[in-house]
């Protein structure tokens, strides 16, 4: 049913919406190549002057983590509180370090 | 713009086999339902119940239809309009429109589907958009209208599903919300202007408009909800939050006082405040109108499909070309 051969490549967009600030991703859409996807990414997320730069990626060359393995994954940080500055308890006069 | 798919999809299912579920797949899907019942969203690669991948595709995509065939009333008036102001705007407007497809048919993509399969399925006739689009825009008070009804009708219905459990359609809903505000504020500014400042000829024309259009914008929130079976399934999986009555209802509340600031009449004799229920209430509803428009014979059916089909196809000498560009600019960079 689908025309594979004449369907563009899919592309993921991030946009750094002031400078300062980190490139978030926003969405993604289909382009031809590179060229395009950025003056499309721009023509369809930065209507409203959300960006002052603009990144976008084959999405086919994102690698990603498994979501079914995201526990066992992501477990070897959950025992480890003492990473965190709340975990230490100091003396009132000097806690606000 | 907002979608039937829920609502159609329980008068097409009966007659559905359910298949036995593995001790596996039943362990799964408490999983899941535990995941929702928590308020967690669901991810594109998360695992999720055939079933709910399937209803997303189709309200997904049956939205995404809709913003796109909605372009097609409203580009008509894009040449027409009043002044270059109105024009500027209208094509904002529609531009929008087409943003929000694309914000939508990716977040569907997410889910294992081709836009190629998703357009296959509009221009084929299988897949559904919203009914209020078969509607004629007989004049300028039509675009205004649409604006401040079908536009506020719709982010009626699509503020709920910025919280709905699935993640990428929540985002896309989100990101659309905050346009469409745009849509509905605009609309009715160009009808102030016309009621305000207008000639009596102008001023009937947007009642008209208005006339034409109540109804079916009401009909837009969809089935009241005893007819509703599909609504019960999709309100316990969070991608419906708010029942059909009920955000219609909260439509006519708020709809009621910016008639009466716009100076028009909502064609309803039985709407009446209704002091118990601190709400207004409102006429009876012809379904079986709304039925023959979800069914292919309202008044513009065909000719939004052959327009939408006429475009795909009159583009398609630019999607091939462009694949082919890039095929050369690729085999140039290899032999170098």
């Amino acid at each position: 049913m689908s025309t594979d051969r004449t369907e563009w490549p899919l592309w993921e967009v991030f946009v750094r919406s002031k400078s300062g600030l980190d490139h978030k991703h926003c969405g993604s859409l289909h382009a031809s190549d590179a060229a395009m996807a950025i003056q499309m990414a721009r023509d369809v997320y930065t209507r409203r002057q959300e960006g002052a730069s603009v990144w976008v990626v084959r999405s086919d060359q994102i690698v990603a983590s498994d979501p079914d393995t995201k526990d066992m994954f992501f477990e070897p940080a959950e025992d480890k509180v003492y990473r965190h500055p709340t975990f230490y308890k100091l003396p009132a006069d000097v806690d606000h370090m | 713009m907002y979608t039937q798919a829920m609502d159609t999809m329980a008068r097409e299912a009966k007659g559905a086999v359910q298949a036995v579920k593995t001790p596996e797949e039943q362990a799964r899907e408490a999983a899941f339902e535990a995941r929702i019942a928590a308020g967690e969203f669901i991810e594109a690669k998360d695992w999720m119940p055939e079933h709910y991948r399937k209803t997303l595709v189709r309200q997904i995509s049956q939205h995404a239809h809709s913003e796109i065939v909605g372009m097609l009333p409203e580009g008509n008036w894009v040449t027409r309009a009043p002044t270059l102001k109105r024009k500027a705007i209208l094509l904002a407007k529609v531009q929008d429109e087409g943003g929000h497809g694309l914000y939508l048919y990716a977040a569907a993509e997410t889910l294992g589907v081709s836009r190629d399969e998703l357009i296959d399925a509009l221009h084929s006739g299988r897949a559904k958009y919203s009914s209020i689009f078969n509607y004629p825009t007989l004049t300028w008070a039509d675009v205004g209208v649409i604006g401040w009804l079908v536009d506020g009708a719709a982010i009626m219905n699509q503020v709920p599903l910025c919280r709905c459990s699935y993640g990428p359609y929540a985002r896309a809903m989100v990101r659309v919300c905050k346009e469409e505000s745009f849509h509905q504020r605009q609309g009715f500014d160009a009808l102030h202007v016309m009621m305000s400042q207008g000639t009596p000829e102008q001023r009937a024309m947007v009642q008209d408009a208005v006339d034409r259009w109540w109804w079916p914008s009401l009909m837009m929130f969809g089935p009241p909800d005893a007819e509703s079976t599909h609504s019960t399934q999709s309100m316990r999986w969070g991608i419906k939050r708010i029942s059909n009555d009920e955000l219609r209802q909260k439509f006519v509340d708020a709809t009621v006082q910016q008639a009466q600031v716009l100076g028009v009449t909502l064609p309803d004799p039985d709407l009446k405040w209704n002091e118990a229920r601190r709400s207004w209430d409102f006429g009876r509803i012809d379904w079986d109108e709304f039925w023959n428009v979800v069914n292919g014979h309202g008044p513009c059916n065909r000719e939004r499909l052959a327009d939408r089909v006429k475009a795909w196809d009159d583009g398609a000498w630019v999607r091939e070309a462009a694949i082919a560009h890039q095929r050369k600019k690729q085999l140039e960079t290899k032999a170098a």
